[in-house]
């Protein structure tokens, strides 16, 4: 990222800047972030990955949910600064070339998105639980996704959503 | 034997056909409004008043432009010189866009910064120093008629006090006379809080003015593009062919996306004053505290009753809170929305309405959350005093209702207020409901419960809600007529692109408009594809909001795939070497009535309307529909629950909750499920949790979700859905009403009734929305109502 200000013929202002290095999505990256600049903005701005999205700014919604070493974070609440040396996925890296990742699946098949804005963060937030937890109970997935809001389903189907992908995820692993 | 496609195959009508917009959510690849970079973008925060009222002595914003990377500031002040310091609102009001001599609200914008990153755009925000004279802050409409309350819009001349209007509807006379027949009068009070629909994703916009072209193009969150290019065209006083308001993917609407909003106007002005894009996005508080909150209603109701139960008329006056600027998002020929579609449902002999709407220190809207223009309002009145006037009575809560609904043979019927319904098999819906419900079982279960201190309770609610405005003789947003379009052109090939002059924000408009184009035509859904959001390619059109898009924007779809259809009939005739009047249609093809198996495909059609026209027909197959529906739909609801109060918490838990809507013809019978459930879920919001209040100084409590609760998949419960009842709307030409608010309209008092059903027999006659713990903690506890009307200050 550069950065291009005016000259004032003042003293140029000091930028403090921290080199980072992390792997998003499997990809091995180096950045170089200002000390403040949230990890959510360092995935939407410095990455281009827009697929993670911000609502509330105040680690409520969700939206912005990703994993971090493959425990669901919300990505507004962390800075950039902190995924040095880590590893980071999003919903860009949820599906091969050729193949949707089961939730993905899940999400169409079972209607679990309306606007479609909360669901990257639903998505993640359940990758997290099913990688914990293969079977889990409809109560096991709603606890799981307390965290993350959601205006148009009512939840529901996006519970229904997460129980077919792991049905489909057991299915594949011979369970 | 007949050769039709088969229709739920192709992806027509009735076909729970899958998402087409899903493929690109579910990858990440959205397109919404913060999503798009355009080259030298820069980037604009807002500065919000910390005060409620206050004079403005001084601003200075000479630190702000020293900080590097700021490009601009603009105030009040400067947007004055070019008279955008104030702008009209959807309500022939006014609104300030930057505040010159007051702020009005907590939260009002003050200032704007531009720069070149959106980090410094804030730093420099807190750069500027503004220097307040606090005033009183007015929060309820009673602080606002009181004798003395200081004067909020003295800006506008001829506004002598907080009033904005006095309005009525009804006959006056003839309720008057009911009340004085009726053996039993039964008086309820209520406030329907504020609330905010507060989607996912905040609103923002990108102002792109290029000064070579003179081209002004908006990327913008809103829900009615065609009317934003409107007042667009007034504020900015740039030509209507020199606009282009892009609306890309939504993250919800629910009505908060209809106003036009400060941060628009200030983007696009910065955009036009640096010749560069520029990028506003609100954060949530933002959101929240400045921009159309919804509801925020005081009732007074009375129903005249005969003995026997017979409703002979009912009586509202309602007061309107509509905080500092009048700027409702609705139709201008009524001042309260549709509130008076109250009781449409019901027989009324009479019926009379008064409503009051004033100013107060709090942000301005009134938008139709999830509603046809203050039809929740409507309906929760209208079934919290149907439950009290049953009580009142001592009759059953299903008796009465069922004895006062009006009948399938009555139709059509002239509701109390004047609205003329068209369909509805009321009583049936009821009886679906109660027996899913297991209505009879219940009450027995309730009483043994009652007996062992246990607190059960079972709510009914009943709506019919008047969608899909217009028509154009009765409804108009400043002045334009509430119709809409659809615009359908079919390539060579038979394949087709349709675009309406409404804009999905998850309701699937890309899937479902296919459906009705494959329901018309035999073209199957996969083969047309669906845009919106465009005003440089979509027809003009009303947008959506107020559950209009299927019963107007829908309809146009249909109409102009029949036109499109009558032409395909000439070139069948033509294909096929006979008479028009010989040529017959069956789904995807026409034949020969003599000979059913000569006949063409209408891919076939297609082709010929590129290669093998007859003489004298206009080459290509494309047209457009203007559709100006004769009357509004009147989908109908029941919305029935049962709950368990714990009389030591307050705390109360859904035990089950049912919901039959007879929304006519189902296009796609999944996507009107989704509707359904996440309807429920709002009117579960805000009946247990979701309010805005406000301190007596004028605070907003609810700036942010960890104040403003929203239900989690945790606490939401579990909804069983019923379809077994269809009334096809008389009218539409698909057969379909409006769905997308019919559960947050009716569903909020179910739950209300539900919970004081739990509480019969302990005098307490209500509580306010949202029943929180405390509240109905309070009301067991102390046997008393309980009111959520925000406070007046305690030194007043």
């Amino acid at each position: 990222m550069t950065m291009v200000f005016d000259d004032r013929g003042e003293e140029t202002a000091e930028f403090p800047v921290r080199r980072i290095k992390f792997t998003i999505n499997g990809e091995k990256k180096i950045a170089e972030v200002e000390p403040r600049l949230l990890l959510s903005h360092l995935i939407r701005q410095g990455l281009r990955l827009t697929g993670t999205h911000m609502g509330c700014d105040t680690t409520n919604c969700g939206a912005c949910t990703v994993l971090v070493d493959g425990r669901a974070v919300k990505s507004c609440t962390m800075l950039a600064v902190q995924v040095d040396g880590h590893s980071v996925e999003t919903v860009e890296g949820l599906a091969t070339a050729s193949e949707l990742h089961p939730l993905q699946e899940g999400f169409r098949e079972e209607h679990g998105l309306q606007c479609g804005f909360c669901t990257p963060g639903m998505m993640m937030a359940a990758k997290s639980l099913l990688e914990a937890n293969p079977d889990p109970t409809e109560e096991e997935v709603r606890w799981a996704l307390s965290g993350n809001l959601c205006r148009c389903t009512g939840y529901q189907n996006i519970v229904k959503s997460v129980l077919w992908a792991a049905s489909k995820m057991r299915a594949a692993s011979g369970e | 034997m007949s050769q039709a496609v088969d229709e739920i195959k192709i992806g027509g009508l009735g076909a729970s056909r899958k998402r087409v917009e899903d493929s690109r959510f579910i990858r990440g690849k959205g397109n919404y409004t913060d999503d798009i970079v355009l080259p030298g973008m820069l980037h604009m925060e807002i500065l919000r008043s910390p005060l409620a009222h206050a004079r403005i002595r001084s601003i200075d914003a000479s630190k702000a432009w020293d900080i590097p990377g700021v490009q601009l500031v603009l105030t009040g002040d400067m947007m004055a010189t070019r008279n955008l310091a104030w702008m009209p609102t959807l309500s022939y009001d006014t609104q300030a866009v930057l505040a010159t001599d007051k702020v009005r609200f907590q939260g009002q914008e003050v200032a704007c910064v531009i720069a070149d990153d959106p980090y410094i755009a804030k730093d420099a925000c807190e750069a500027i120093v503004v220097d307040y004279e606090p005033l009183p802050a007015i929060v309820n409409p009673i602080q606002a008629v009181a004798d003395g309350a200081p004067v909020i819009r003295d800006d506008k001349e001829n506004q002598p006090d907080n009033v904005i209007y006095n309005w009525e509807v009804g006959d006056s006379a003839g309720t008057d006379r009911a009340f004085a027949d009726a053996d039993l009068v039964s008086k309820l009070q209520l406030h329907y809080p504020r609330s905010h629909p507060s989607p996912i994703e905040c609103c923002g916009s990108i102002a792109d003015f290029n000064r070579a072209t003179s081209k002004l193009t908006v990327y913008m969150t809103t829900q009615a593009p065609h009317i934003i290019r409107a007042a667009v065209a007034m504020v900015a006083e740039l030509p209507e062919h020199m606009i282009r308001i892009i609306s890309p993917d939504i993250g919800g609407g629910f009505g908060n996306k209809v106003p036009v909003y400060p941060g628009y106007v200030c983007s696009i002005l910065a955009s036009i004053l640096l010749e560069r894009p520029v990028k506003w996005i609100e954060d949530k508080s933002g959101n929240l505290i400045s921009t159309g909150f919804a509801r925020d209603i005081y009732l007074d109701g009375e129903v005249a009753l005969r003995r026997d139960g017979k409703i002979l008329g009912v009586r509202m006056h309602c007061d309107a809170d509509h905080g500092a600027f009048f700027s409702d998002a609705q139709p201008s020929k009524f001042k309260i929305g549709l509130l008076h579609s109250a009781f449409a449902a019901y027989d009324i002999p009479a019926a009379h309405l008064t409503a009051r709407g004033t100013y107060s220190n709090k942000a301005p809207g009134g938008v139709a959350y999830r509603c046809s223009f203050r039809v929740t309002e409507a309906m929760f009145f209208q079934e919290r005093m149907i439950q009290a006037a049953a009580d009142d009575l001592g009759m059953d809560q299903a008796d009465f209702r069922r004895m006062n609904f009006v009948r399938d043979d009555q139709f059509p019927h002239r509701t109390p207020f004047g609205f003329l319904t068209d369909s509805g098999q009321y009583a049936k819906c009821l009886d679906v409901g109660l027996k899913a419900i297991d209505y009879e079982a219940f009450r027995r279960e309730q009483a043994e419960a009652r007996a062992r201190g246990r607190l059960l309770g079972l709510g009914i609610s009943t709506m019919t809600e008047p969608l899909g405005a217009g028509n154009s003789r009765e409804y108009d947003i400043l002045g334009i007529k509430m119709f809409d379009s659809a615009d359908l052109k079919v390539h060579m090939t038979g394949k087709a692109i349709v675009r309406t002059g409404a804009k999905t924000q998850g309701q699937g408009h890309e899937t479902t408009w296919a459906q009705i184009v494959a329901h018309e035509l035999g073209i199957p859904a996969e083969d047309v594809v669906v845009e919106e959001g465009d005003t440089d390619t979509a027809p003009f059109g009303m947008g959506t909001y107020a559950s209009r898009s299927t019963p107007v924007a829908g309809a146009a779809v249909a109409m102009v795939s029949r036109k499109i259809r009558a032409k395909c009939r000439k070139l069948a005739a033509h294909l096929l070497e006979v008479s028009e009047e010989d040529v017959e249609w069956e789904l995807g093809r026409f034949y020969v009535r003599s000979a059913p198996d000569r006949g063409v495909t209408i891919q076939e059609c297609a082709v010929a309307a590129y290669s093998n026209m007859p003489d004298g027909m206009e080459p290509g197959l494309e047209n457009t529909a203007y559709y100006d529906p004769p009357n509004l739909t009147w989908p109908f609801a029941v919305y029935i629950v049962t709950v368990e109060v714990d009389p030591k918490s307050g705390v109360w838990d859904v035990l089950k909750m049912v919901a039959v809507d007879d929304c006519g013809v189902r296009i796609n019978p999944m996507i009107v499920e989704g509707q359904i459930m996440g309807g429920l879920t709002e009117a579960y919001a805000m009946s247990n949790m979701q309010f805005i209040t406000f301190d007596a100084d004028g605070n907003c409590v609810g700036a942010n979700y960890m104040d403003y609760l929203l239900p989690t998949a945790w606490e939401t419960p579990g909804f069983e859905l019923h379809s077994e009842v269809v009334t096809p709307c008389p009218h539409h030409p698909i057969g379909a009403k409006g769905i997308g608010e019919c559960a947050a309209v009716g569903g909020p008092a179910a739950f209300v009734n539900a919970v004081m059903d739990a509480l019969s027999g302990t005098g307490v006659r209500n509580i306010d929305m949202p029943l929180l713990p405390d509240r109905v903690w309070e009301a067991i506890t102390y046997r008393r109502d309980v009111s959520g009307a925000p406070p007046v200050r305690s030194d007043d």
